[in-house]
């Protein structure tokens, strides 16, 4: 086990691992918790998930790089993902992406100078019937406007949410959804990785 | 004509139809205590292959078949729930896993004990962290209520189910690639055969079905195979959950019988082109499926059969409609940019050659489209799929690179004339000028 760690997220990965026949399947989970630990896929959180599941660190690294949401370089607090594939294109994309570089300054790929936000163009975020379509911290906004996708990147920079809401943002700032939401979801993002409990990564907030 | 299995609980309770109270409630996990207490799991396999269901991802293989392919002495046996949706247009299995998951769950728990498996997987994609997180407190009140883990309902029989969360690539929506990736390694498809029945999840014979195909058990189990199968045309049964998307005024998913013509599907069904403008093109199964246009296929139907007798695809029942404003070589590189970004390398046809695709669209969008540019596209896409025939001809391990000729084929044949007119005459461009790919104009 990795004694730097939290000692949730030893616990974690001891259960990510109990999880699966063969261990080097907990390789991706355990990216996860490691990107949470140091922030971002460091070249020790590579070394650290080799250890964990046997694999070489060589092995985890051509793992890591072949997916595009681990992020090997540190990123901003809040990854805002523009969808601009098809359907999304189709409704404007382009110009939702052209607004949020505008309003926070840095282009595609880049991050904010104080490491609060970082833009990305993304593939297919999968809310095509809600086009165009943004993921903070891959919490979903659907129906964003350019204007309010301004909106949305002044309130992330005011406001600081600690834990990122997709109900919230789309109150606040979304349009047209792909379908009906229906439940609310009270749990949300911590970091700039997808928010799901057995990795350590999501949080309940109610507002 | 819309008919309900699967959407029908989120409809009547939207307020919590992804709770285990309300889907017991509406008589969710009997089909579970049927099959347990009064049926072998060959009685099961038996129902879903009377149904006659094909599979929703994409490929549309009848699942039944599939499951028949595991061979009989080998175990353990895997079943890994395809939830890779990343399908440009496609959101359909979101909706099943964020609103119902647990018909899903009740889904897997039946399916494997009627493929005599003990471990399930659900692959969910990076970018639906919310989907995974409604199954996996799914799952949780399932182990609770004694509906998963150790002797369900008190048969004997028992199942752990895994959720496991991708991290962003298409590819891993290919079962073989799914395989991959779920064994912790690069997202690379495998050459077929071995098919992942034979040989799948460690080399152990592995059923992989789509989350909306494996929905459709519960009911498939409650009210018989042959129910499922009196739905709709006799070759596409029972319902399926279409995405609409683009162009349209109500775009979303809905839950639809085969059989419909596409002017109802976009007219009625998608409440018609955004701004009464005219309807140009259609895309009638996702990225990866070859366009249609009005004046073919506006009066064809929307069944498996017939959509692939006019050269194309149901898919993974993703429609993307383009008004008359739509500039198609725009909306080709778009989609062939997707591909290309996708591509996971193995394959040179498809790694070059989409990136060559994408780069050619790109200077002719950026102006500096050259006259060669219109051959040259196709014979890229030649090289990729030989003969640009439907279904597509493969120099590859797995259909990418085929898919990303669809779109570029489609232009093609269908919007030629608006290409060339793209394309200036060479002595319009100025010396010295060059594209930078990015789509926009630069220098010159």
């Amino acid at each position: 086990m990795i004694s730097h760690w939290s000692h949730e997220n030893q616990q974690r990965a001891t259960r990510l691992l109990e999880q699966y026949p063969e261990k080097r399947s907990a390789a991706m989970p355990l990216l996860y918790v490691a990107a949470h630990e140091h922030g971002y896929v460091s070249d020790d959180a590579m070394r650290e998930v080799a250890e964990l599941t046997g694999l070489s660190a060589a092995q985890v690294q051509a793992v890591a790089s072949f997916y595009t949401m681990y992020k090997r370089a540190p990123i901003g607090r809040y990854l805002v993902s523009v969808c601009t594939s098809i359907s999304c294109y189709l409704r404007g994309a382009d110009a939702v992406l052209s607004a949020i570089e505008d309003e926070t300054g840095v282009l595609d790929g880049e991050t904010t100078t104080d490491g609060l936000i970082s833009v990305e163009h993304v593939e297919c975020a999968g809310a095509c019937g809600g086009a165009p379509a943004v993921c903070v911290n891959w919490e979903l906004v659907e129906g964003l406007e350019p204007d309010k996708a301004r909106e949305l990147i002044a309130w992330l920079r005011d406001a600081k949410p600690e834990v990122v809401l997709g109900d919230e943002m789309q109150m606040l700032f979304g349009g047209r959804e792909s379908f009906d939401w229906g439940p609310k979801e009270l749990e949300g993002a911590i970091a700039p990785l997808p928010a799901f409990d057995p990795y350590g990564t999501a949080k309940a907030e109610e507002r | 004509m819309t008919s309900s299995i699967l959407l029908s609980r989120m409809v009547a309770y939207p307020a919590d139809s992804n709770t285990l109270a309300r889907y017991v409630d509406t008589g969710g996990y009997e089909a579970l205590r049927t099959a347990l207490e009064k049926m072998t799991p060959e009685d099961v396999a038996a129902e879903v292959k009377a149904s006659n269901i094909r599979g929703r991802g994409g490929a549309s293989f009848p699942t039944g078949v599939k499951w028949g392919f595991l061979p009989p002495d080998i175990r353990p046996r895997y079943l890994v729930i395809n939830g890779d949706e990343s399908e440009p247009g496609t959101f359909k299995d979101r909706m099943l896993l964020e609103r119902d998951p647990h018909q899903l769950v009740e889904g897997i728990a039946i399916s494997s004990y009627a493929l005599d498996v003990q471990h399930a997987f659900v692959y969910i994609r990076g970018e639906y962290p919310k989907p995974a997180r409604r199954l996996q407190r799914a799952i949780e009140e399932a182990y609770e209520a004694g509906y998963l883990g150790k002797n369900i309902l008190g048969s004997g029989f028992d199942l752990d189910v895994t959720v496991h969360v991708g991290a962003g690539a298409y590819i891993c929506g290919e079962e073989t690639a799914l395989l991959s990736s779920l064994e912790g390694r690069r997202g690379e498809p495998r050459i077929k055969p071995p098919f992942p029945a034979i040989e799948g999840l460690y080399a152990k014979p592995t059923i992989v079905n789509n989350v909306e195909t494996i929905s459709n058990v519960p009911w498939i189990v409650a009210n018989g195979g042959a129910a499922y199968a009196a739905i709709g045309p006799e070759t596409s049964s029972g319902t399926r959950v279409m995405s609409l998307s683009g162009h349209l005024n109500k775009p979303g998913d809905y839950e639809i019988v085969a059989g419909m013509t596409w002017r109802d599907l976009i007219y009625d069904v998608g409440g018609g082109i955004l701004d009464d403008r005219d309807l140009k093109a259609w895309v009638p199964g996702g990225a990866s499926a070859p366009w249609f246009v009005p004046s073919e296929h506006l009066d064809t139907l929307v069944t498996i059969d017939d959509i692939a007798k006019q050269g194309s695809m149901i898919g993974s029942g993703a429609v993307i409609v383009m008004d008359d404003s739509t500039n198609v070589v725009g909306a080709a590189h778009r989609i062939v940019r997707f591909f290309s970004h996708e591509s996971c390398g193995q394959c040179t046809p498809c790694r070059e050659g989409t990136t060559w695709l994408e780069r050619i669209l790109s200077r002719i969008l950026d102006g500096y489209g050259r006259p060669e540019d219109i051959g040259l596209l196709l014979d890229v896409s030649d090289n990729i799929s030989p003969g640009l025939s439907w279904p597509p001809a493969m120099t590859t391990i797995c259909p990418l690179g085929p898919s990303a000729t669809a779109p570029v084929v489609s232009i093609m044949r269908h919007f030629r004339d608006e290409v060339e007119a793209m394309i200036p005459a060479p002595a319009a461009v100025p010396v010295g000028a060059e594209s930078d790919g990015s789509g926009e104009v630069v220098g010159g």
